[in-house]
């Protein structure tokens, strides 16, 4: 039997050498496993001489390894030093495949046989889990590797890149990138097509593959690796290709089933859930801790103050205070009262609805994430059409909604404890009303990403905030002047429905009459004339659809297909029709918006022959729009190319605006019918960048503008995540010698981004360490006048729009320009 | 505070800038100094000593400094709520209208003096900006058409894509074809002086002279080989006909852009005669 300890550690990030750390430190009998061959896998993947920053600057280190920014090399050299100086106990080479047992008797095992047994186990194995691996006879051959770190490495080779995912393609893409290496490249995808991977990889591979730089073979899987080749199930039967090299990127496996298999428990199935924790990092089982990244804590310093803190607590230090707190008590300092910090959370976690279940570890997470506010009686929360996702909870006191923006005494009361703003969180648009402090009061703000990681972790807070979501939207469409009863029978019939992008919602000629509200994503509106679909409208969120066939004997009258993916509520029409029944108002209301609808369906009919085509084109470039992502946009450049002489002053601009970086590129992107959507940010409703950045640096401001601020790290997570390719990752360009002297002298690169030559130069000179950080456009938010692209472009080429101002069909259709 | 402004939601040109609002200011000038001219009684001749032509004359030179700040307007990118388009339209508009108001000025005395040169200097580069204006109207809709939705980059590796593909198709031909097909990748052409940015045909581009030859060829070799030739001959038509679109974009943006290289120079020419128009005449009179 092996020897027992007191502590052992999986995982070797930073989270677990810090914990190590401190066990060794302490004089703890411990062992550190970690499954590669060197400390801290993660770090070790970052990009070669990347920056690595200490943020949140605030928050204090705690911990017996150093850590400040500075190059990933450098840090890593150290941490090396450090664990040899300090004398901790590290297995390479153990990848734990195991953890059974409990407090006192813990037993791991890993993949290669061997056993540890330990009294308390810390689990710091990060979020980055194991790629997934070939299973296949021959799956272990040598020659197969999951990781393409040099594509220029190879030469003259047979290689299978195994993957149509983004990794496969790319990887493939840069294998064949350079001829002379005269490599043999065949990408191999399961699937029939490429629907996991951006459409502008699989169009460059769709392109190399037809001018012959590579083979494709798709709805084919390996059933065979030997030496030098391999064999495939095509759909026509088998074949074997010569093989010297396999590059598998099947995918990765999120570390959850093996936790899951030590028997910690999760908060919920969501994928963005975390373990149940209690407030010093111990998991469902006793015994057994969590902390770091899988806790979900990203940032270095976290990790390294949890894996400190964990040690403590296992040590029997109870009263540690987590390093965090003086960041809380800062805070709470402007709140009245007694600023005791443990006091406070217990207080908002009773006081709010939502936060009720919560341990007091997510109170904590959330509270650092949140922002605490006082308003006085009669101060504005926020405005009516101020873009805003993040959500509001009432710890104390009452706020009104402004109903009417023609009438500021028609309110409703919201009261402690309930929550407000959760429209804005869920559509991503713009606030549908104001919000008035009416007696003084304490909010907390929860901001966009953590409040649906609220959401999605602790299902009674998904129920209560979609309960209340549905109620006030329906309330806010049709709710004035119906009684309480009618408003809780229509309710009661609600439900909430998701629909893919592509989906059909509607069809035409069909006779249910449901009605629809559109709560997140967009709609197209088509109607077949001719036997062709001919593209109406597009309606966003906050507005319905389907009340039409009400009116039309029963029949629907258009098809309505859901532009992005989109969640709609459901109401049956008869309901909807003795509403109307009881409240004429509303009828009026209705029967207004259905007259500009019919008129614009009797108009498009009428016309059928007539302009065909210039409506084919319309539709066209509507669909096209829609695949270049205006569908999810709120607002996005475009350029008209019978206006645009190709001057760039609209990057010259941007540059100039933006500490020398452009932030569009204009000739990059697609063009159709003369529209040319060129690579620059489209302010999604929902943005996809926001998803996974460790510091949160990426926001929305009041109007629109999705930017980031300068807390970014640099992890190159939201480039990755952007389906337009619009976020890049520099350095800041040193400041260039001003206009005047470039224009009388020609000192300096002038306007625009400067060239790479110049940029290098002048940065060898002043010492070349600037981090990249990431840099994507922010509508020149806070610059008087607005977007600099548009103000600079002289021939009125370029305009930023939001899809439904541009995809409102002109009811001339010859303005609809042809 | 509120930053943002909304552009319109769809496309206007920088002459419809407005509802045409600097034609209609412009067209005004033009009216008032003509209306004014021949109202006005002048005694022994009509030009620029008169008060009637100290005025003209001023709103003259004024107009003019003022359209000469639209290079740096392009490039100080300054906050505000200025629009270059706003800038442009004005720009085009209160150029021409200087014809009138100069010429009025003048009071059709023309002669060989500094007077008449700063005058003829000035319809050159009205001229020019005329000029400009065509073009920019003209040509955006046929360069977007050419380059058929491909971006400048996409076709530029198209071009070496298909070079890869020359490579490619030549390995099964016979060795005395390789240095035509290397030529056509290495030694082809594009961009270069102005005169060939401006050329469409380029009478030397190895890839046409390969073009050529493999057709030639066709009739002399021998039945085995006249597949390989084939292929070889179809990717040389391909990258041939993506060279003329190339070479037409390239005139395109040379077009757009070579109007400026009079237009800007003699802008300084006609500045730089302009005072010494101004100071002859003050120190003559
Ligand atoms: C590109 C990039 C850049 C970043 N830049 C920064 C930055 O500048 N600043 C910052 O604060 N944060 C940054 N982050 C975030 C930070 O790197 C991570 O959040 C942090 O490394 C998490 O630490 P951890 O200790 O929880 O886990 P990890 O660092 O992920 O370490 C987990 C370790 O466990 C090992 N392991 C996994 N499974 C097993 C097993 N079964 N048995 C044994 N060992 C196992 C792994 O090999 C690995 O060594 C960045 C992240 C990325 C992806
Ligand atoms: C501050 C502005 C100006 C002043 C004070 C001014 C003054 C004058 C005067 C005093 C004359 C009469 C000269 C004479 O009788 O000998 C004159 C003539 C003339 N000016 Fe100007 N001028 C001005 C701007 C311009 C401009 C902008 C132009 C055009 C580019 C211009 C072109 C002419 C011409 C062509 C004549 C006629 C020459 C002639 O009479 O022989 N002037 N100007
Ligand atoms: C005497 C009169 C004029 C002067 C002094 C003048 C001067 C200038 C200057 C200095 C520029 C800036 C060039 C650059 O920096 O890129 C410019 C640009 C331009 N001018 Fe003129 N101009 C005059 C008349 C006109 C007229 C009459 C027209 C058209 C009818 C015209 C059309 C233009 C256009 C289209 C541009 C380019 C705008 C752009 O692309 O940004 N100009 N002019
Ligand atoms: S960066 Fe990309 S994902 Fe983020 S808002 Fe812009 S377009 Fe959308
Ligand atoms: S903004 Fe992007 S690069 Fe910067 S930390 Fe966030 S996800 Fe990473
Ligand atoms: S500034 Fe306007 S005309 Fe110039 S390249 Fe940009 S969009 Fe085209």
């Amino acid at each position: 039997m092996a020897n027992k300890y007191d502590i052992a550690v999986i995982g070797s990030g930073p989270a677990g050498i810090s914990a190590a750390a401190h066990a060794a430190e302490l004089g703890l009998s411990h062992v550190l496993l970690e499954k590669t061959d060197h400390l801290s896998d993660t770090i070790y993947k970052y990009q070669k001489g990347k920056h690595i920053m200490a943020t949140p600057d605030q928050l204090v280190l705690r911990s017996d390894i150093d850590f400040e920014a500075g190059k990933r090399e450098d840090i890593l050299a150290r941490w090396e030093n450090q664990t040899q100086q300090g004398e901790l106990n590290v297995a390479f080479n153990s990848d734990v495949s195991e953890v059974s047992g409990e407090k006192g008797d813990f037993l791991i095992k890993t993949k290669s046989g061997e056993t540890f047994n330990a009294a308390h186990v810390i689990l710091a194995i990060g979020t980055q889990g194991n790629p997934n691996t070939m299973r296949c006879p021959g799956g272990d051959l040598p020659h197969i590797q999951y990781t393409l770190d040099d594509p220029y490495a190879y030469f003259d080779e047979d290689i299978i890149v195994i993957g149509g995912g983004d990794a496969g393609i790319e990887n493939a893409m840069g294998l064949i990138a350079n001829t002379l290496l005269a490599n043999r490249v065949t990408l191999v995808q399961r699937a029939d097509g490429f629907p996991r991977a951006k459409e502008a990889n699989v169009k460059s591979l769709l392109q190399a593959m037809n001018e012959g730089r590579l083979d494709v073979l798709t709805q084919a899987e390996t059933s065979l690796v030997e030496d030098k080749f391999i064999t495939l199930n095509v759909s026509d039967g088998e074949t074997r290709l010569p093989c010297d090299r396999i590059i598998a990127r099947i995918g990765s496996a999120p570390p959850r089933k093996f936790v899951e298999s030590c028997g910690v428990a999760f908060a919920s199935d969501d994928r963005m859930a975390y373990p149940i924790l209690s407030p010093t990092f111990e998991s469902s089982v006793h015994g057994l801790f969590v902390v770091g990244a899988l806790a979900g804590y990203p940032l270095i310093k976290h990790c390294m103050n949890q894996g400190y803190d964990v040690v403590e607590h296992i040590n029997g230090n109870v009263d540690l205070k987590p390093a965090d707190e003086p960041l809380l008590a800062e805070k709470f300092a402007k709140l009245p009262g007694d600023n005791d910090v443990s006091a406070i959370l217990e207080f908002l976690r009773q006081k709010i609805t939502i936060f009720n279940d919560l341990t007091s570890l997510q109170m904590r997470e959330f509270m650092l994430d949140s922002q605490v506010h006082v308003f006085k009686k009669g101060d504005t929360v926020f405005k009516r059409n101020d873009y805003g996702s993040s959500l509001f909870s009432i710890a104390e006191g009452i706020v009104d909604v402004l109903i009417d923006p023609n009438d500021s005494t028609k309110t409703i009361a919201i009261s402690e404890g309930e929550i407000f703003g959760e429209a804005g969180l869920i559509s991503g648009r713009r606030r549908n009303a104001t919000i008035v402090a009416a007696s003084d009061c304490i909010l907390v703000e929860t901001p966009r990403n953590s409040a649906r990681k609220l959401i999605s972790t602790v299902p009674a807070v998904e129920t209560r905030v979609n309960q209340i979501a549905v109620e006030r939207l329906l309330s806010q469409i049709f709710g004035a002047g119906l009684s309480k009863t009618e408003f809780s029978a229509v309710i009661a019939d609600a439900e909430i429905k998701t629909i893919n992008a592509g989906e059909t919602l509607i069809e035409e000629g069909a006779d249910d009459t449901d009605i629809f509200i559109i709560r997140s994503g967009s709609m197209l509106v088509e109607k077949h004339i001719g036997g062709k679909d001919v593209f109406l409208s597009y309606v966003s969120a906050g507005s319905y659809v389907g009340e039409m066939a009400l009116f039309e004997e029963g029949r629907r009258t258009a098809t309505v297909k859901a532009a992005v993916k989109s969640q709609v509520i459901r109401l049956k029409g008869a309901y909807f029709e003795s509403l109307l029944g009881a409240n004429p108002d509303l009828k009026a209301k209705v029967m207004d918006e259905l007259s500009d609808r019919r008129a614009m369906n009797a108009f498009v009919e009428g016309q059928k022959s007539g302009f065909d085509s210039v409506a084919d084109l319309y539709g066209a470039r509507a669909n096209f729009l829609i695949e270049q992502g205006l569908g999810e946009a709120t607002d996005a450049l475009l350029i008209d190319e019978t206006l645009c002489i190709g001057c760039d002053n609209c990057e010259v601009a941007c540059a100039e605006s933006h500490d020398g970086i452009s932030r569009l590129n204009r000739e990059a992107g697609q063009t159709f019918a003369h529209i040319h959507v060129p690579t620059s940010c489209r302010h999604c409703e929902h943005p996809h960048c926001m998803s996974d950045c460790p510091p949160d640096a990426i926001h929305r401001a009041p109007d629109g503008e999705v930017f980031i601020d300068d807390s970014c790290i640099g992890c190159g997570n939201c480039q990755r995540y952007c389906p337009y390719g619009v976020i890049q990752m520099e350095k800041t360009p040193p400041k260039k010698p001003n206009l005047l002297s470039w224009m009388l002298f020609g000192v300096g690169p002038g306007p625009g981004q400067a060239n790479k030559a110049w940029t290098k130069k002048t940065l060898a000179k002043k010492g070349n360490d600037a981090p990249k950080v990431a840099v994507k456009c922010d509508m020149c938010k806070g610059i008087t006048g607005g977007a600099a692209c548009v103000r600079a472009c002289p021939t009125g080429a370029a305009i930023r729009v939001s899809p439904e101002e541009y995809l409102s069909y002109s009811k001339d259709p010859t303005k609809a320009k042809a | 505070m509120k930053t943002r402004k909304t552009s319109p939601a769809q496309h206007v040109s920088f002459l419809a800038h407005r509802r045409f609002l600097w034609l209609k200011v412009s067209g005004a000038l033009c009216v008032l100094s003509i209306v004014g001219y021949v109202s006005t009684d002048f005694d022994p001749v009509r030009n620029g000593g008169t008060w009637y032509g100290y005025t003209l004359g001023v709103i003259g030179a004024l107009l003019i400094l003022w359209l000469s700040l639209l290079g740096a307007r392009k490039r100080a990118i300054t906050a505000g709520h200025w629009s270059l388009k706003g800038w442009t339209s004005a720009h085009v508009y209160l150029g021409v209208s200087l014809i009138i108001v100069a010429t009025l000025h003048s009071g059709f005395q023309f002669g060989w003096n500094v007077h008449t040169l700063a005058y003829a200097l000035m319809i050159f580069v009205i001229l020019s900006g005329i000029i400009g204006v065509f073009f920019y109207v003209y040509i955006p809709r046929r360069m977007s058409d050419n380059r058929a939705e491909m971006g400048q980059m996409d076709m530029l590796k198209d071009i070496s894509n298909l070079n890869a593909m020359l490579d490619d198709a030549a390995q099964p031909l016979s060795d005395k074809y390789v240095p035509i097909v290397r030529k056509a990748i290495d030694k082809t052409k594009l961009g270069g002086s102005i005169f060939r940015r401006l050329s469409i045909n380029d009478a030397r581009c190895s890839t046409r002279e390969a073009l050529t030859y493999f057709q030639t060829e066709m009739r002399n070799v021998e039945a085995k080989e006249r597949s390989e030739i084939l292929d070889m001959i179809s990717v040389l038509e391909r990258k041939n006909s993506l060279l003329l679109k190339i070479r037409k974009h390239t005139r395109y943006k040379a077009l757009l852009q070579i109007w400026l290289y009079v237009h800007l120079p003699v802008t300084f020419a006609l500045i730089a005669a302009l005072i010494a128009h101004i100071i002859s005449v003050f120190y003559y009179n």
